[in-house]
């Protein structure tokens, strides 16, 4: 790792100056993707700013309408455990492992907005709002494709809303090596409507997977989904599977996942 | 009954308590007064030509001692192979300099281009990032077939091509083979690839150089499976340090599996680079260093064609491997897919002709080297396919096709130059047909289809050449060492025992295994004997770990310093009994005289030997301490019938693993537990291969698998319970113990079982399916169900 | 450089260090605590998991300055005050669980945190949580028994030995 200064501010307003003034710095969420990046010296910031000190970014809350609030800077295992909420505990309970899950926050898995993380499946097809220091980002505004979000420099984010569903259910396929998703399924069923969202399958990173939710807003069953042909061009390829497994294991998934919510 | 001490005795493990408690002390943990840190740059592309290695900048950045590149070691030798292997027209191997660090050449991605000693590590990187590099990439040689075609670019341009060599095995064979194929009943064809994979100990390679200048000694701290090896190889053919100025340690090793056998550039460079900086060197290899620096093991592509007749009698086996070298020849490198693999062609069948042909290759990819089963894994998984594949075709039984055409008769020699001492195939696999429950999976494949999987059953049998090796017979093939072990008996005056042996214990247990041996000749409680291995300064030499050598080999000259010390220790009994050497029994840890009631116990004869107030000086030295080199007469020969049950997903090629049942005959055991355990830790490196673990490359040369985020490692949750059998126990008829070796049996028996199971699921579906190359990932499997 | 202070096995210590210094690195090159191994640098293979405050992390992925005043508990801490192995130890022992011993103390961690959180855990659920934890020698089979044994459980029919 190439040299940095360690800051662990305790309130988001001094995070946010020490990220807005002119030392080239970088938040640390749980750390569980930036330290393995550090360590191959493909990150070089000056100074890290540690988001895990600010007690009013932690939590999962929920309010009797049933709308589910967890602190930017919550652990995937107080999800796991507390988050009840369809498919979200489960999702979060199997991210990672153990000692990850104990580190690693929905903040720090939403701003990287990896390929195949597990949550950016979850926020869009919840239709999440992400709460930053600065203001609300609807989900479907917030992943712009791969590693890149609607984060401005310095924005943080302090939480994450999830309106009420109806039913919800997350299908998981992992990647043998890395065990993050070879492809991952969220299904939602909203009262507006049923939304889908794909990761760990595309080029340009999670998606809705818009023919099966209006497949699914006809017919909420595995077999509505099963006739309709995923878009391949844009899948990844690689050495785990091809672009056209990847593109059939989404139908499958999906499937499995209107079946199990 | 189980025993509570002595062979036979499932004895806890001594060692397990400073493991247990954080207090091993593996290389990693020494830290040398005064020490400095090494950091390799290594080359980013596969192949190309070194213009320039500007470290001017490098060298003057804050903290950096000192920086090598290859010109610094041109005047030093270059890494040896360990062993020459002679062509079917009777030419040597063609056999490339291998320098310490890159000269002229980067041959693949990780080749070691400088070495920086810097005060701290992070500082040493950084200075490698600074140094000016002028690289001109060449194309990368990765395909073996395209890599022999004329005119193909060359890994080494001073050799001839990417030939390393053109092997027949048994050449005068070669017509009859051909013969009998052309005129059989029925050939079988199989073309199929063993996966190329990564030891992955879990433990990375470190080396620790220090020199004192004052006696002009150096050591080196090493995670080798063989620092006696270490010692020899770099002090003779590398440093050119005499073995009595060089002292090679390897203190508690986590893990080898082959990729510690190894003499490697970072080893010579610490010890080099520790007298010339006039500092102690460590070099601590990161994971991601260590999948493009440790050796590789298997990457063979096959094409096997068994021929039979109308009963399914197996007449000739034929067939054509192109064995990856990668960029140099790593030690032991040309004898695997030659001696340790076509020697093992026969499995336990009874085919009277065989040939095999082994092309070498080299090509801009790590070398590759023995991992564990080195050669048998290969020979075993074509062979069993094969069978399995022809017991298809011919409509018969798989179990029942191979209990047709077993070895039952011993000692039986071969057509490919090894006689198998002994061994009861049927027996292996009467016992694994009633553990598996043969019977019931037609009601179990039901209820899987009724969960909407298929169900698949592996049966497949294998059988090793362990125990390695004849010295004389090894000099014959090529090796270029004696393959004995060494060990002393350390008698102490009080009575306590001290066994210094060349074999090295990295998760085996020697610790615990060896003095029950010796606990059960003298008959002395275990705890009184120690052992001690890993430092050049104890054991008179040591060839080392691997090749589940350890108890075959290692054990047995054991034995026989044991036997010397017994023998002097009786003539020392007989002396203070006054009787006749002749009369003296020694059992439970007391001499007697035959048919008398006189008796002295053990620990009055050891103080004899070292207080000789009452003692024959005149026929007999003081002192109680023997050395016994073993170099074992034949190979051993376990073998064993494994069965995997598997179900798959239709919907997504997921494979999981029901069951895994091992019977093996190991011949005499000493510590069954460790046995067991050993078994387990081969069947999930199997497992690993057969459903996971792949390492791969682009066409460029680039490593696609180059961490645990792309090489898949088994977890606890790929793998289930195994059920392990080694009832059946023909004892090896030519070592002391009767043992046979039992390291590698899991890995080398287990990757047929799972392909044969999940071929079995697949046309239990009506797939078309015959073959599927390892590892059968989720994607292949599922390409392979729809036509891909 | 700044000023760390935290519990670990029970004793306050204190030391300086960068702000890229790991706690894996704290503990073994500051502490002289070198049961903490690393085994990989992409945070997989869990020979280096620890507790920070009662929970299981991995000691390569977390600065030491992050455990400012946590309460750290290493391998070197878990044997019972008289030095005996603990149960899990014990159960390590006894099921033949470790074999170079490379990985045994993250497995030895990570099986206290799980069972501090699932007492009685099956067969899947202990299979399950070993996730970040890779053994390269034992084919898990028997830490996974050693677990049951440790959770008080019978583990007389699963294979011999």
């Amino acid at each position: 790792m190439y040299e940095f200064d360690l800051e662990r501010p305790t309130r988001v307003e001094d995070a946010v100056k020490l990220l807005s003034d002119s030392v080239e710095s970088q938040p640390l969420g749980g750390g569980q993707t930036l330290i393995p990046t550090l360590k191959q010296r493909l990150a070089s910031p000056e100074r890290l700013v540690s988001l895990t000190g600010i007690d009013s970014m932690k939590g999962v809350f929920t309010d009797r309408g049933g709308t589910l609030r967890i602190g930017g800077a919550t652990t995937h295992a107080e999800v796991a455990a507390k988050a009840a909420y369809p498919g979200l505990s489960e999702l979060a309970a199997n991210i990672g492992d153990p000692a990850v899950r104990n580190r690693g926050t929905i903040g720090g898995s939403l701003a990287n907005n990896d390929p195949a993380a597990c949550y950016p499946a979850a926020v869009l097809a919840l239709n999440a709002t992400i709460g930053t220091n600065a203001r609300e980002i609807a989900a479907d505004d917030f992943f712009q494709g791969m590693f890149t979000t609607a984060l401005e420099e310095g924005e943080i984010i302090t939480n994450v809303t999830f309106p009420a569903v109806r039913t919800a259910n997350y299908q998981k396929f992992l990647q043998p090596a890395s065990r993050f998703a070879l492809v991952g399924v969220f299904v939602a069923k909203h009262d507006d409507g049923v939304r889908v969202a794909v990761t760990g399958a595309s080029n340009d990173g999670v998606f809705r997977w818009s023919a099966a939710e209006e497949a699914l807003n006809g017919d909420f069953s595995p077999d509505a989904v099963a006739g309709l042909d995923v878009p391949d061009g844009d899948m990844i390829s690689d050495l785990h599977g091809s672009g056209a497994y990847r593109a059939h294991l989404v139908k499958v998934l999906t499937g499995r996942a209107v079946a199990a919510a | 009954m189980p025993k509570d001490g002595g062979i036979g005795a499932s004895s806890k493990r001594r060692e397990d308590v400073r493991f247990l408690t954080g207090k091993g002390r593996y290389t990693d943990d020494i830290n040398v007064n005064g020490q400095a840190y090494a950091y390799f740059l290594r080359s980013d592309v596969a192949h190309g030509k070194i213009n320039s290695v500007d470290t001017s900048a490098a060298s003057a950045m804050e903290g950096v001692v000192g920086i090598l590149t290859g010109a610094d070691f041109e005047g030093v030798g270059g890494l040896p192979c360990g062993w020459q292997v002679t062509d079917r027209h009777g030419q040597p191997m063609q056999e490339p300099a291998h320098p310490v660090l890159a000269q002229g050449k980067v041959r693949h991605v990780g080749d070691p281009i400088a070495m920086v000693v810097a005060e701290s590590l992070e500082q040493a990187r950084s200075a490698a990032e600074a140094i000016e590099l002028d690289i001109e990439e060449l194309p990368a040689v990765m395909d073996m077939k395209a890599a022999l075609a004329d005119g193909a670019t060359k890994v080494h341009d001073d050799l001839t091509s990417n030939l390393c060599y053109d092997w027949g095995f048994v050449e005068e064979n070669r017509e009859a083979v051909d013969e009998a194929i052309k005129g059989a009943h029925h050939v079988t064809t199989l073309e199929l690839v063993n996966n190329r994979l990564v030891a992955n100990p879990m433990e990375p390679r470190v080396a620790v150089g220090d020199y004192n200048a004052a006696t002009d000694d150096s050591t080196l701290y090493t995670t080798s499976q063989n620092p006696h090896v270490i010692r020899l190889l770099m002090g003779a053919f590398v440093l050119g340090i005499p073995e009595h100025k060089l002292r090679v340690i390897a203190p508690d090793v986590g893990g080898g599996f082959g990729s510690k056998i190894y003499h490697y550039a970072e080893e010579a460079a610490c010890t080099f680079a520790a007298k010339q900086l006039g500092r102690p060197v460590k070099w601590t290899s990161s994971r991601s260093e260590a999948f493009m620096s440790d050796a590789h093991g298997r990457d063979h592509v096959t094409k096997i064609e068994l021929a039979m007749d109308a009963e399914g009698n197996f007449l000739a086996i034929r067939t054509d491997t192109h064995a990856n070298m990668g960029a140099y020849l790593s030690t032991f490198a040309p004898s695997i897919p030659t001696w340790l693999h076509g020697t093992l062609m026969a499995g336990n069948y009874k085919t009277p002709l065989i040939y095999v042909n082994v092309k070498a290759v080299f090509t801009n990819t790590v070398p590759v080297d023995a991992y564990r089963g080195a050669g048998r894994p290969e020979a075993t998984f074509q062979l069993e396919r094969v069978i399995d594949k022809a017991a298809r075709e011919m409509g018969i039984d798989p179990v029942e096709l191979r209990r047709k055409n077993f070895i039952t008769e011993f000692p039986y020699a071969t057509p490919v130059a090894v006689e198998y001492d002994t061994g009861d195939y049927h027996a292996t696999m009467d016992k694994l047909e009633e553990i598996i429950d043969r019977p019931g999976f037609a009601a179990r494949r039901a209820e899987s289809e009724a969960n909407g999987k298929l169900r698949g059953l592996g049966i497949n049998c294998y059988i090793e050449a362990c125990g390695i090796a004849p010295s004389n017979l090894v000099g014959q093939l090529g090796a270029r060492a004696g393959l004995y072990e060494s060990a002393t008996v350390r008698v102490n005056a009080t009575g306590g025992v001290v066994v210094m042996t060349g074999s090295h214990s990295h998760g085996q247990g020697h610790e615990t295994s060896f003095p029950q041996v010796i606990a059960d000749m003298i008959g002395i409680d275990e705890s009184q004997v120690e052992i001690v291995h890993g430092d050049t300064a104890n054991a008179p030499m040591g060839m080392g770990t691997y090749g589940s050598r350890s108890i075959a080999v290692g054990g047995s000259a054991m034995v026989r310093a044991a036997e010397k010390v017994i023998n002097k220790a009786k003539k020392i009994a007989a002396h203070l009994m006054e009787a006749s050497e002749g009369d003296i029994e020694l059992k439970d840890g007391q001499f007697t005289v035959a048919g008398t009631d006189k008796s002295v116990a053990w620990g009055d004869v050891t103080l004899a030997a070292y207080v000789p107030h009452n003692y024959p000086l005149e026929e007999i030295e003081p002192g109680l301490e023997e050395t016994a080199f073993y170099d074992p007469a034949n190979f051993t020969y376990p073998a064993g019938a494994y069965a995997c049950e598997v179900e798959v997903d239709p919907e997504t090629g997921k494979v999981e693993i029901q069951s895994f049942a091992a019977t093996d005959d190991f011949g005499n055991i000493i510590n069954p537990m460790i046995v067991d355990g050993q078994v387990h830790g081969g069947l999930a490196q199997g497992i690993g291969q057969a459903l996971l673990e792949n390492c791969a490359y682009d066409e460029n040369g680039q490593l696609l698998s180059g961490s645990y985020m792309d090489y898949a490692m088994p977890r606890a949750d790929d793998v289930p319970f195994y059920q392990v059998d080694h009832s059946c126990q023909t004892p090896c008829t030519h070592n002391p113990l009767g043992v046979k070796g039992c390291g590698e049996a899991g890995a080398i028996g287990s990757p047929p079982s799972v392909v044969n199971a999940v071929v079995d699921a697949l046309q239990s579906a009506g797939h078309d399916v015959t073959h599927i190359d390892m590892p059968l990932t989720p994607a292949r499997v599922w390409s392979a169900m729809n036509g891909g | 450089m700044a000023k760390v202070t935290m519990t670990v096995n029970g004793k306050s210590v204190s030391g300086d260090v960068e702000g890229r210094t790991l706690l894996s690195a704290f503990l073994r090159e500051d502490l002289n605590l070198t049961g903490t191994h690393i085994g990989c640098d992409t945070s997989q293979c869990g020979a280096c998991v620890v507790h920070v405050d009662g929970e299981a992390v991995k000691a390569c992925t977390m600065f030491a300055l992050e455990a400012e005043g946590a309460e750290v508990g290493t391998i070197e801490g878990q044997a019972n005050a008289d030095g005996s192995l603990n149960a899990i130890q014990q159960a390590f022992q006894d099921h033949h669980g470790l074999q170079c011993g490379f990985c045994t103390p993250g497995m030895v961690m990570s099986a206290a945190a799980l069972l501090k959180e699932n007492p009685k855990p099956s067969e899947a659920e202990i299979r399950h949580y070993l996730e970040g934890n890779i053994c390269r020698c034992t084919g898990y089979h028997n830490i996974v028994k050693a677990i049951l044994a440790a959770s008080g459980q019978d583990v007389s029919a699963i294979a011999a030995e």
